[in-house]
């Protein structure tokens, strides 16, 4: 009999019961919780007078509508303070713990699960945000759900949850430098599609996720959704147990030690069943670049925009939707497309060492005059860590703004947002029309080097020119 | 409440990966209720940057007062904003037919008691082909016999079980199945390591 995957060890583990309808109540281990998609959940909480049911296995933040450039309260946007003060009202009354503006735990919810500890291997994690599939690097199950789904959660801490299956991307070879994670998430949704993963959970293995750091594979697991897997996942191992170590809700002495073990044991085992396997070889991939409306829409920085004819028939109108809107024509090097936004930032990458990596190319140089860029830590904790590394001046000095934490121009619920056709490129995770604020604005996925690179030169580079 | 059946007309929106941000823009989610949502729906497509209003079905009068709204490929990926099917049903459609859905849309959906049901590619063309042709064209989608019936011609759907169950049954409302769980609740809860400072992995 083959042996289990992480999936299904984690999944066994959770069941608590058969519903009727033949789903399985799945327990949840962490709920994560923000300011967006939270209200209504408490309130029908309040209309059919329900308690939450495991308080201290909830923790809330403020990420999504927070201004980046003062936090100072009451928030300008009469709307963002009401909603402020409703997930407030909301973490006090149903005593769960809240880090709010100010706690230097407080930032993009999938950036403070793993920086505080939270996030561990064999849980399993829900919250209100597609990108919860971001926890999956430590080899836990986590889905992004709905705000009804909120709701089950806080009042039963389980969700009504149908199997996936399990498909095995196996990721091979040394990735040449300045080709990074982003880079390779980029080129499985290319490969596999934004519909590919309808159905399935994404575990990524091989020998290039295997060297990778956390924050890499955090890049990685946070797109699944892009490609349409509602969770990704990577086994954990030393690199995940290391980095766990000491942070502050990280088990402590002997907890840890027993820890291990179960985090150990929940691993894929070597003979484990999958529903499909795709090899992808990351030794040839240059820097990506996407060109249209969906994050598969993604090409090397080196090639040239698709030809209309090389789509399939029925996915020839999304082309053709994508260069209508981007202003592009097909057949043309994407490389010295002008550029006017700067964005470094979102739950994709924003955490130091892309902060750090960014930096590298940043140092001494100047923002094009045309550009106006952004930089915006993941939490309030990078951002410190990243001022007493000196980062902050190296963006300043170049011409980047240097920002408090928040999703910001990722979805452009707070004041920063593009204007009319600007084109930003963008460390951020989508490029769907008028993602970025402006229903005519323009979205180029890449690295955060890609990104700063851009800035600086004020068109679409290949990085790796810069750091040679 | 069972749902069974849905009748009436149909309104397309045609195009794949038409994602959440289409759906709704994330601006109209700062709203801390979902009240509001029915006139946010697809609201960057409908209006120009001016605010006057373009050309699209959800603007167009021959599909007013259209119950089942029909679409092609991975509707509602990205973003898992349920106010995206907020805004959807909260503009009077009860029923979304289409080639595939992303699984968070379609999963907000079955929670609201709002059935996605798929059909092969050709026959969601032929469906759109019919509606533009005639808006009045009335269109039963039967749940029970996972049937969409319309112009004479009956069609077979495709629902998962555990969704067909919940709707037909009445039993969608998640909350309610599992709060009559919460013992068993507890007892999972009791055997899971890091509930229980990982004692049970010892053994």
């Amino acid at each position: 009999m083959a042996g289990k995957s992480l999936f299904r060890k984690i999944w066994d583990l959770h069941a608590v019961a058969k519903l009727p309808t033949g789903q399985t109540q799945l327990f949840i281990g962490l709920h994560l919780v923000h300011e967006v998609t939270s209200p209504q959940a408490f309130d029908m909480l309040r209309e059919q007078n329900l308690r939450v049911a495991f308080p201290d296995r909830n923790v809330a933040t403020v990420d999504h509508i927070v201004p980046t450039a003062s936090q100072a309260r009451p928030f300008a946007d009469r709307q963002a303070e009401d909603m402020m003060k409703a997930i407030e009202r909301n973490a006090k009354e149903f005593g769960i713990r809240f880090f709010g503006i100010g706690d230097a735990h407080q930032g993009i919810v999938h950036v403070i699960g793993p920086e505080t500890g939270l996030t561990q291997p064999g849980l399993t994690i829900a919250c209100g945000d597609s990108h919860t599939s971001t926890h999956g690097a430590f080899g836990s199950l986590a889905f992004g759900i709905g705000t009804s789904q909120v709701k089950d959660v806080l009042a039963t801490q389980c969700l009504a949850m149908t199997e996936l299956k399990v498909r095995r991307i196996n990721v091979t070879g040394r990735l040449r430098p300045g080709v990074y994670a982003k880079d390779v998430i980029l080129a499985i949704i290319r490969k596999l599609g934004v519909n590919g993963g309808i159905g399935y959970a994404y575990e990524y293995a091989g020998d290039t996720v295997h060297r990778m750091t956390m924050e890499e594979r955090m890049s990685i697991c946070n797109m699944s959704i892009e490609g349409g897997a509602r969770i990704g996942y990577i086994n954990p191992d030393e690199t995940t147990f290391e980095f766990i170590r000491g942070r502050e809700f990280a088990p402590k002495g002997g907890d840890f030690d027993r820890a291990v073990q179960y985090w150990k044991s929940v691993s894929s085992d070597a003979d484990a069943h999958y529903d499909s396997v795709v090899d992808l070889n990351a030794a040839e991939l240059e820097p990506m670049v996407t060109w249209g409306i969906t994050p598969g829409q993604a090409i090397g920085i080196r090639e040239r925009m698709p030809a209309l004819a090389e789509f399939p028939e029925s996915e020839r109108k999304s082309a053709e939707l994508a260069y209508h809107h981007m202003g592009f024509e097909p057949g043309r090097p994407i490389a010295g497309t002008p550029i006017d936004v700067a964005f470094i930032g979102s739950c994709t990458n924003s955490r130091l060492s892309d902060l750090r990596e960014a930096a590298r190319i940043v140092k001494g140089r100047k923002v094009a005059k045309t550009v106006r860029a952004l930089v915006v830590p993941g939490s309030t904790s990078v951002k410190e860590k990243a001022e007493a590394e000196g980062l902050d001046r190296i963006f300043s000095e170049a011409g980047f703004e240097w920002r408090a934490a928040g999703c910001s121009m990722c979805l452009a619920m707070n004041p920063d947002k593009l204007k009319g056709r600007e084109i930003c490129a963008s460390s951020s995770n989508r490029n769907f029309i008028g993602r970025q604020g402006s229903s005519t604005g323009r979205t180029i996925l890449m690295s955060p080097v890609m990104v700063a690179a851009a800035a600086i030169e004020g068109r679409l580079v290949d990085a790796r020119e810069f750091l040679i | 409440m069972k749902i069974t059946e849905i009748s009436g007309t149909g309104i397309p929106v045609e195009g794949n990966d038409i994602d959440t941000d289409r759906i709704i823009p994330a601006r109209y989610l700062k709203e801390i209720t979902f009240t509001n949502m029915g006139k946010y729906a697809f609201y960057d497509e409908r209006h120009d940057s001016k605010g006057e209003l373009r050309p699209h079905p959800f603007n167009d009068h021959k599909y007013d007062g259209a119950k089942i709204l029909i679409v092609n490929k991975n509707f509602g990926c990205g973003s898992s904003r349920e106010h995206a099917p907020q805004a959807i049903l909260r503009h009077g459609i009860k029923a979304v037919v289409g080639e595939s859905f992303a699984e968070i849309f379609a999963g907000n959906c079955t929670m609201l008691g709002a059935p996605t049901v798929t059909m092969d590619e050709r026959e969601v063309i032929d469906l759109m082909a019919a509606v533009r042709a005639n808006p009045g064209t009335s269109i039963r989608l039967s749940l029970v016999h996972r049937t969409v019936t319309y112009s004479g011609k009956t069609v077979p759907i495709h629902i998962a079980d555990v969704v067909q169950k919940a709707l037909t049954e009445g039993t969608w409302d998640s909350t309610r199945l599992m709060l009559e769980n919460m013992e068993k609740v507890r007892t999972t809860a009791g055997r899971i390591p890091y509930l229980n400072r990982f004692q049970a992995a010892e053994g």
